[in-house]
């Protein structure tokens, strides 16, 4: 690698000086497996890596029933997908969480970390946008909230401003008789970028069996993870049955505009799209009714 | 006080193997080259450079992660264990002597990342079934067992340290 | 050498003797060494797939801080000479220098240009970046079949057809053309009722060992140079590097370190001749290593190839005709196993009308290198699935039909003589019988998917090859084992075995050494199915040696005539006196008196070894995903000596062969440039990507080897493609003639049969 400078600032606001000082050539590190990979390729031009770990905003991770869920920055996945509150109030994040590049890669890497490295195939981004996430950022000028939908601009680009940092990640509490599901495809069984992901987020109404809000999100099918609040709306109103979910699922698939690359062919993707936004869609509708 | 911004070499300090251990690392040094170009630990290996093989495998606080995807300054304060603390020629663990009793390396390279990441797998689940054996092992690659040996010896090395 | 023979430690699965060092991480690999004053190397490789290097200006990294000395092509003699290396291929030298640093070409991405020693790796790298190379890039060419064209772009202007000796007028980047023919092909085909003929594309895929190549070298002030390096042949190391660096191979000890994976990848040299040259420029040790990037691009993956199959089937389902047209791409220099795909192709069949065509391609890819059965598994990809469809399409049950077409001993096969004992039938015999095959299968599985089963044949070679081993009898019984054949899957364990079996030992008594080649006598590669056949062969040798050796300095102390004693076992004997080699060795030990023994052999080529395997998967119907479910490989090792080790190469084999079917190619943008140099992208299977592998290991013993073995390392990897691509068909009605059948050629072969249908 080039020669590197480090630093662990204990507050945002050190974090804030050191990324003005570093300019465009400091980069925030939390766990690590995207961003040094990418400094040893030169594919990332970064000359200060400034340590986000021990800053308590990033790595907090907290439940509140009022407030919902505040996932710190560099939260890493297994704290995640171990955490019990998660796990039952936010299963479709364990389903992210829990397939980003195996065991040893989710002792580090986290949630916050791939949205900010803004792939446009990222396993997290398609489910918090799913969940109606909204990113916390810090910077010279003070913070602001981003829906993650909006976080990311192109590969590997998003929002941030010099100086800016990503400090947390929030969902609102889901309402009751709601659930999720991820559902990524891959060539392998694990290890792999994805072809398609889909993040879906249903609610039910209390006592009808009738949908009340959807959200659906695509990734890898666009250059960045695509929300399609058609296919959801398309939902709103409908009974969740196989009619309704092939109608959304059709409209997810006609917003996907992937390319073909070395994983896949565009029309492969197109197909899968419309595939897996049924499976998701039906299995969060099984996490509904089984829960 | 400010945070300072190292730029040459840092002083180090970790528990390695349960040894307090110091060092001098770059910046730019991962925790794998320290281990092996450092420290003289070249038990783990260099296999993809990327989170992609597991052969550079170590667990740190507890936790399997891969040590070319951390930065040697990063383990400032925290305790490592590499192959080298699994068990001793004198002293083989139950898991390295089931993968020795059931074959289950051939060119031995990816068996570090292996001894290591199955450590942690039986210290979180010491009765895994064959799924979840495949599940926690996914992030090794090996290209020479295709892996059959590899899921015995991590079977019989649970139920060797009784997990049933 | 009959398998009835019981035997006392063939057949039992002892730990092998590397292994604690294995498991604790106190195995030195090449990338491990470390000595004093030791500095790092690193290598500049071509960004571009075919150019030619105008310039190269290394004055800015010669500057640079922590710079010791930059290499290019210069600091290389010219090479002119043939030479022999691994299975049976002459080796062209000026080809394998260019390779090494390439000269007024780069002939593929990767291509090595120039090399920098500094005091660490990191500045190494940063260096590289200060290298100044002039390109000027040329149309590459990637398609075995437009290399073929005769317009294509020519890689070399000096490379011309060679068809069975006659040299084409014209260049060409067909380096080769092979053919080999019996019987009427013509007749053949109008005898058949039913002819099949199909087209097959494979792409190129690596070996994957998971250890990068690595090279340490170090001069002594005399001249003598010493490499340590994971490696398939020491030997092989020192008679390329003698070559390379046109210095004498008596002045160069090539130290085999462990090493992490082979597969016929690791017998060519890359970076040794480089450490070597920076060593003697900057008077220090030298430690050169590539990352996976660079294994993947530039080192000597497989061909990607063009196949043509047909075959003619009677009405009563004997095959009446084949032919064959195999065009396998070599990479930038000629060499690939194209004449092995010819041999292999046909291989598990009896065949009257045969006509094979081979071609050997230039193409703006790495030099191939031989991959585990190389050539093989893709001639068998076509062969296998034609017979498939042809079974099909007659009713055939298809392992019937390859009963009825079986190669049996006198059997033709090309460019050899005829089939000594071998046990292709046997094989299908046993999976007929085998579990799996017997199980029933439900195509509709409960999750939704669609299963479906298929079987596949394959064949591999055995070199002879030549082995060296050297025996040290100590006091204490045991016996100091020095053999040259590096270890890559346990041969250690399987040489000794024989060693103690013959010698009349336990196992623990023989301590096996790799060692380097100062110490024992010329040992040919770790490859080619050959080393517990062929190095077993010389260690049986030595254990006999070894016994007239003590017979000879037992007679004067027993005051007998040497032909008076006799040896059972373990057991020494002569009118009335007998005493075991325990005793014997501690009656020698306190007279001082030393017993070293020394053979080589080279035994011939052996048969070789078949192999029938049967694949069940699971597919996706909506998203082409294919799930390898249930797999059982039946092969036949002639004598399993250590029956795990046996297993575990099978077992190998399979893992890579279903890697090689559903995931793993090189992929090619329109410059030639490769977009998957990393193991996130290129993708090799984990532990959930194949099944639990059962083994059933047939045993006809070989008529070559004292105790029957046959190479194992290699045929495992030959039928899992085809297996695969028939099982498919099963369960979806689609075939597939592309190598890897990824899911989205799977996906739209599916879509396209229900849009037709």
């Amino acid at each position: 690698m080039r020669a590197l400078q480090y630093a662990a600032p204990r507050s945002l606001e050190e974090a804030i000086t050191l990324l003005q000082e570093g300019g465009p050539h400091a980069r925030i590190l939390a766990g690590g497996t995207d961003l040094l990979p990418q400094i040893s390729d030169a594919v990332r031009d970064v000359a200060v890596v400034v340590d986000g770990k021990k800053i308590p905003e990033l790595m907090h991770l907290s439940f509140d029933p009022e407030r919902g869920l505040t996932i710190g920055a560099a939260v890493p996945c297994y704290r995640i997908y171990e955490d019990p509150i998660i796990q039952q109030h936010y299963p479709g994040l364990v389903d992210s969480a829990s397939i980003i590049g195996g065991i040893a890669i989710q002792g580090r890497a986290s949630l916050g970390g791939n949205l900010c490295n803004s792939g446009p195939a990222a396993d997290s981004t398609p489910m918090l946008i799913a969940y109606g996430a909204t990113a916390r950022i810090a910077g010279p000028e003070g913070e602001r909230k981003v829906p993650v939908e909006d976080f990311c601009t192109a590969p590997g680009r998003n929002v941030l401003h010099p100086g800016e940092l990503l400090i947390s990640l929030h969902l609102p509490t889901p309402a009751p008789r709601t659930s999720a599901r991820y559902l990524r495809f891959i060539p392998r069984n694990e290890m792999d970028i994805a072809i398609v992901g889909v993040g879906v987020c249903l609610t039910l109404a209390e006592t009808e069996n009738t949908i009340t809000a959807a959200r659906i999100a695509l990734g890898a099918v666009a250059p960045t993870p695509l929300f399609v609040p058609e296919a959801g709306a398309f939902l709103v109103g409908k009974a969740p049955d196989a009619e309704a979910f092939a109608g959304a699922a059709a409209l997810a698939q006609a917003a996907a505009r992937p390319i073909s690359d070395m994983r896949s062919t565009a029309e492969h993707r197109k197909h899968l799209a419309g595939v897996l936004t049924r499976r998701a869609l039906q299995g969060a509708l099984e996490r509904i009714t089984t829960s | 006080m400010p945070t300072e911004l190292k730029t040459g070499k840092v002083a180090i300090h970790a528990t390695i193997n349960t040894e307090p251990t110091d060092w001098l690392s770059e910046p730019r040094e991962t925790l794998l080259e320290a281990l092996r170009d450092r420290l003289g630990l070249t038990g783990s290996k260099e296999g993809c450079g990327n989170g992609n093989c597991g052969a550079c495998a170590v667990l740190m606080e507890g936790r399997l992660v891969n040590s070319c995807c951390v930065l040697a300054v990063e383990a400032e304060g925290a305790s490592i264990t590499t192959v080298e603390g699994c068990g001793t020629p004198e002293g083989l663990s139950p898991i390295q002597r089931c993968f020795l009793e059931e074959a289950a390396l051939q060119c031995g390279f990816c068996t570090p990342g292996f001894i290591v990441a199955t450590k942690a797998l039986l210290e979180k689940t010491p009765n895994p079934t064959e799924d979840e054996i495949r599940w926690w092992l996914a992030g090794n690659l090996c290209r020479c067992t295709g892996y059959d040996k590899i899921v015995r010896a991590v079977q019989n090395a649970a139920a060797a340290m009784g997990g049933n | 050498m009959a398998t009835e023979t019981k035997y006392r430690v063939i057949g039992t699965r002892p730990v092998r003797p590397d292994g604690v060092d294995k498991v604790t991480g106190r195995a030195l690999y090449g990338a491990d060494i470390v000595l004093p004053r030791m500095a790092h190397a690193r290598v500049l490789r071509s960004p571009h797939a075919h150019a030619r290097i105008r310039s190269i200006d290394t004055r800015q990294a010669e500057a640079l801080t922590g710079v010791l000395a930059v290499v290019t092509a210069k600091d290389l003699p010219d090479v002119d000479a043939i030479l022999m290396v691994g299975e049976g291929g002459d080796v062209n030298m000026r080809h394998a220098s260019h390779n090494i640093l390439a000269h007024d070409k780069a002939l593929y991405e990767g291509h090595a240009v120039a090399a920098v020693a500094a005091t660490s790796p990191h500045i190494a790298l940063e260096a590289l970046k200060r290298i100044v190379v002039d390109y000027e890039a040329l149309p590459p060419v990637i398609d075995v079949r437009k290399a073929m064209e005769p317009e294509a772009t020519l890689l070399h202007e000096d490379q011309f057809t060679d068809t069975a000796g006659e040299k084409s007028e014209k260049p060409s980047n067909i380096a080769s053309h092979t053919i080999a023919e019996e019987g009427d092909i013509e007749k053949g085909f109008a005898e058949a009722k039913v002819v099949v003929e199909r087209e097959f594309v494979t792409q190129t895929v690596h070996q994957g060992y998971i250890e990068p190549h690595a090279a340490v070298a170090e001069w002594r002030s005399d001249g003598f140079l010493t490499l340590w390096c994971p490696t398939q042949g020491a030997f092989a190391v020192r008679q390329q590097c003698a070559q390379i660096l046109q210095h004498p191979a008596s002045h160069i000890k090539v130290v085999p370190t462990e090493i992490g994976g082979g597969f016929g990848g690791k017998i060519s040299v890359y970076l040794e001749p480089v450490a070597a040259i920076l060593s003697r420029k900057t008077g220090r040790p030298i430690k050169i290593l590539m990352d996976r990037a660079e294994v993947l691009m530039g080192t000597g993956p497989t061909p990607g190839t063009y196949i043509k199959v047909k075959m003619g089937v009677d009405a009563e389902g004997n095959i009446t005709a084949a032919q064959a047209l195999l065009a396998y791409d070599a990479g930038a220099y000629p060499g690939s196993p194209v004449g092995a795909g010819c041999m292999t192709v046909f291989a598990p069949y009896r065949l009257k009308n045969v006509r094979i065509d081979g071609y050997d391609v230039l193409v703006n890819k790495p030099k191939s290198a031989a991959y585990r059965a190389p050539g093989a598994t893709v001639a068998e990809f076509a062969t296998e699935t034609v017979v498939d469809e042809i079974c099909e399409q007659m009713g055939l049950d298809p392992l019937e039909f390859r009963l009825k077409n079986g190669a049996k001993e006198g059997d033709w096969r090309p460019f050899g003589p005829p089939y000594t004992r071998i046990g292709a039938i046997e094989c299908v015999e046993a999976a007929q019988g085998s579990d799996h095959w017997k199980a029933p299968l439900e195509h509709e599985a409960p999750n939704g998917k669609r299963r479906g089963r298929g079987v596949a044949s394959g064949y591999w070679m055995n070199w002879g090859g030549t082995s060296s081993c050297t025996g040290r009898l100590n006091g204490d019984g045991s016996v100091f084992l020095l053999e040259g054949s590096t270890d890559i899957g346990g041969t250690r364990a399987s040489i000794a075995m024989q060693f103690a079996e013959a010698f009349g030992v336990d196992y623990a008594q023989v301590i096996p050494q790799v060692v380097d080649t100062d110490t024992v006598g010329y040992n040919d590669v770790t490859g080619g199915s050959r080393t517990t056949f062929g190095t077993g062969y010389a260690a049986h040798a030595l254990a006999q040696k070894m016994q007239r050796d003590i017979v000879e300095k037992l007679a004067p102390i027993w005051e007998v005539e040497p032909d008076t004693i006799t040896v059972e076992g373990a057991c020494y004997a002569s009118n009335g006196k007998s005493a075991t080699i325990m005793e014997v060795a501690k009656l020698l030990d306190e007279k001082g008196i030393q017993v070293v023994s020394s053979v080589t052999t080279s035994p011939h080529n052996s048969s070789g070894a078949f192999a029938t395997h049967i694949a069940d998967v699971e597919v996706d119907s909506e998203t082409g995903k294919v799930d390898v479910v249930r797999y059982t490989a039946v092969q036949d090792a002639g004598k399993a000596i250590h029956p795990a080790y046996v297993e575990g190469q099978m077992q190998g084999g399979v893992a890579q062969g279903i890697g090689w079917a559903l995931n793993e190619e090189y992929f090619y943008d329109s410059a030639g440039k490769l977009r998957n140099a990393t193991l996130l992208d290129y993708r090799m299977p984990t532990t959930l990507d194949v099944p639990p592998i059962e083994t059933i290991i047939v045993e006809v013993p070989s008529p070559d080897h004292p105790y029957g073995v046959r190479g194992a390392g290699e045929v495992p990897i030959v039928p899992p493609p085809a297996a695969i691509a028939n099982a498919i068909y099963d369960a979806v009605g689609v075939r597939l003639q592309t190598l890897p059948m990824s899911p989205a050629k799977v996906c739209a072969a599916i879509l396209a049969k229900e849009g037709a249908a």
